[in-house]
């Protein structure tokens, strides 16, 4: 009888480095960029599960359309597993039975094909899944055998220096390397001394220079000059109406500008209220460029986060302070990481949407579109594992539980989870609906669940123009339902309201309107906003901040 | 002669306010996603409300936000012509405001 071997993977993944070890192009872990789709189809078997890194920035650009072009008669039927699609290549290897399965947390500007290739019966979705809980199945049971990544640099060694987007290689990596799976870098130049390490070479197998840089997308930059007097408005009803409120010390934003106004908002309306030092202390953020006015007030303390932005670079050197840097000054970002912070150790997220209906869910998901939602469902979800206090959280869950019994009066702190819109979008589109398209989605994609990003139970307050709903006060479906009826304005849901009982919610301060906060909207005008163009934004880092072209107007 | 494809809507409300003679007000801009907002004196006693807006079908948000706008202010002998561009109701009832407050004494 043989003995059981426990040895497979090691075996497995010997015999793939040795047929690429046979390649003409290929020098221990270097291949030569004209011998990438014979490497791939050296190292990759049908049915592998293979993480082409999609970054929500960086892309793994040369790599994607390598894999487009392996022979399909050789490779096939592979099950992809990254945290998003971004370019086409992304999709192509589907159509052409490169790929079959994919598993995915974010899909955004190829949701639309996307949903086709689905309805058509090209694709098969395991599931959407959040940034975190992607990454955690990297480690259970999506664990690739082929990791494809990018990295700014790579030495003589094979060692890599990610730059500042790091975002999702350590953990696409670790998972990789320490299972038997291959990693390959695509990388912008080869050196001889890197800035520092992000990836030690004994990680990776095979390093190959792209001939152009990886895309990087600007997806964090919002020019103020976009910004209207009811975002100025709404976020004067933030600041004093629920940082203040709570004391909100550790927070994450939501990209957008609504939130972008917040950000211009705190060295001005925020030091008129006396709140430098009291709120937004620490931040989960990518490095908005929005942000640089209240850095250089001396209102922000620290800042980690998931990925870069362009033209933030020296910026970031020169407030080393501020933002997590290695020793050689650039950032080193985390995606992973900041997910967990944004989850366990902040005390707010607020963020924007497309659609909320009337138990408080929200989702952005829209019909003919399959997106997922990347990383705001766990922003936004109160994490029920935390165990440490602080003065928000404590507040937050005692106003849910005050007088209720059992389980459900148990102390425990909750997170305050902001949905921030205005009633209506663009185009007059109301952001409140009876139902979200969500329902519909479901069943044209044969989802087993309706694709909703933010569930009814974890949000906490609804802020429009009209006011603040606070849900944690409310004791009923029936309240709850009013509350956000009460600040959804002229849409259709809004006009819809039990006026009577409106009133008495506003009473008991479940509803706040702009006037209860002492704000008067006719005071909500750009001038409050710290920086009302991109060039004020670049004057405010001293020049150091150098936005990418489009976004130069001036 | 008006533009093809404005709407136009009316509105008229009994007023307990007089503003009396003023100087006309214009607050905002014809622009996408905004309107101009001007107020004249007017006889009588009503605060009558005339809408030109490029955008479409929304004649009962329109209704009510004119409806809200006189039960904050009570304005009489008031004429309110508005021009707007597809602005949301939340911008129409700020300039209806910032308008309404330059009758202020």
């Amino acid at each position: 009888m043989n003995a059981p071997a426990w040895n497979l993977r090691d075996r497995q993944r010997r015999e793939r480095l040795a047929r690429a070890a046979e390649l003409p192009g290929v020098q221990g872990r270097h291949v030569a960029t004209d011998t990438v789709v014979p490497l791939l189809e050296a190292v990759l078997q049908p049915g592998d599960r293979v993480c082409l890194e999609g970054n929500n920035q960086k892309q793994a650009d040369f790599l994607a359309q390598a894999l487009t072009q392996v022979d399909a008669q050789r490779v096939h039927d592979l099950h992809m597993v990254q945290s998003v699609l971004a370019l086409p290549e992304h999709l192509d290897v589907f159509e052409t039975g490169i790929a079959r399965r994919l598993d995915f947390s974010f899909s955004g500007p190829q949701g639309g094909r996307l949903a086709k290739l689905v309805s058509s019966g090209g694709i098969e979705i395991g599931a959407i899944h959040t940034y975190l809980e992607l990454f955690a199945r990297y480690f259970v049971d999506l664990t690739p055998k082929v990791a494809l990544v990018a990295a700014h640099a790579a030495d003589r060694q094979g060692n890599l220096y990610t730059g500042p987007n790091t975002e999702d290689t350590p953990a696409i990596v670790e998972a990789t390397a320490f299972s038997g799976g291959i990693v390959i870098a695509q990388v912008n130049e080869i050196v001889d001394v890197l800035p520092r390490i992000d990836i030690p070479a004994d990680w990776v197998d095979f390093v190959v220079q792209a001939p152009r840089p990886n895309l990087i997308e600007p997806l964090f930059t919002r020019d103020p000059a976009q910004i209207s007097e009811i975002q100025v408005l709404m976020a004067m009803m933030a600041i004093k109406g629920i940082y203040a409120e709570y004391g909100v010390q550790r927070l994450n934003h939501g990209i957008g500008f609504d939130t972008a106004a917040i950000e211009l908002l705190l060295p001005t309306y925020g030091e008129q209220l006396g709140l430098k030092g009291k709120i937004c202390r620490h931040w989960a953020l990518n490095p908005h460029p929005a942000l640089i006015p209240a850095i250089e007030a001396g209102w922000v303390e620290s800042v980690h986060s998931f990925g870069s932005e362009l033209g933030m670079e020296d910026y970031i050197r020169a407030r080393s302070d501020v933002f997590f840097t290695g020793a050689d000054g650039s950032l080193r970002s985390n995606r992973a990481f900041c997910q967990a912070a944004g989850h366990y150790a902040c005390d707010l997220f607020i963020g924007s949407t497309l659609q909320i209906d009337l138990q408080g869910n929200s989702s952005t998901a829209t019909l003919g579109r399959i997106t997922g939602f990347g990383g705001a469902p766990n922003m936004g979800a109160d994490a029920r594992g935390r165990r440490h206090a602080s003065p928000a959280w404590l507040k937050a869950g005692g106003e849910a539980r005050a007088g209720r019994q059992g389980a459900a009066g148990t102390p425990r702190g909750q997170k305050l989870v902001v949905q921030m819109v205005e009633t209506f979008r663009e185009h007059m589109e109301p952001a409140f609906v009876e139902t979200l398209d969500a329902w519909t989605l479901q069943q044209q994609a044969g989802m087993a669940l309706p694709p909703i990003m933010i569930y009814g139970e974890d949000v906490t307050h609804v802020l429009t123009e009209e006011g603040i709903a606070n849900l944690l006060l409310c004791r009923t479906d029936e309240e709850r339902e009013q509350a956000i009826r009460g600040v959804a304005g002229y849409t259709a849901v809004g006009l819809a309201r039990d006026a009577r009982m409106v009133e008495s919610l506003r009473d008991r301060g479940v509803i706040k309107r702009p006037a209860d906060l002492g704000i008067d909207p006719r005071d909500a005008t750009r001038n409050l906003l710290a920086a009302r163009s991109m060039r004020d934004l670049v004057r405010a880092s001293g020049g150091l901040y150098s936005p990418p072209k489009r976004f130069r107007n001036w | 002669m008006m533009q093809p494809g404005l709407e136009t809507l009316d509105y008229s409300f009994p007023g307990t306010r007089a503003a009396g003679a003023f100087t006309p007000v214009l607050v905002g801009v014809v622009g996408s996603g905004n309107l101009e907002v001007l107020l004249e004196p007017a006889p009588g006693a009503d605060c009558r409300i005339h809408i030109e807006t490029s955008a479409r079908g929304f004649g009962a948000i329109w209704a009510a936000v004119a409806q809200d706008f006189h039960a904050r202010h009570q304005l009489a002998g008031v004429q309110v012509s508005i021009h707007d561009m597809g602005a949301t109701p939340a911008v129409v009832s700020l300039r209806l405001d910032q308008a309404a407050q330059e009758l202020q004494p």
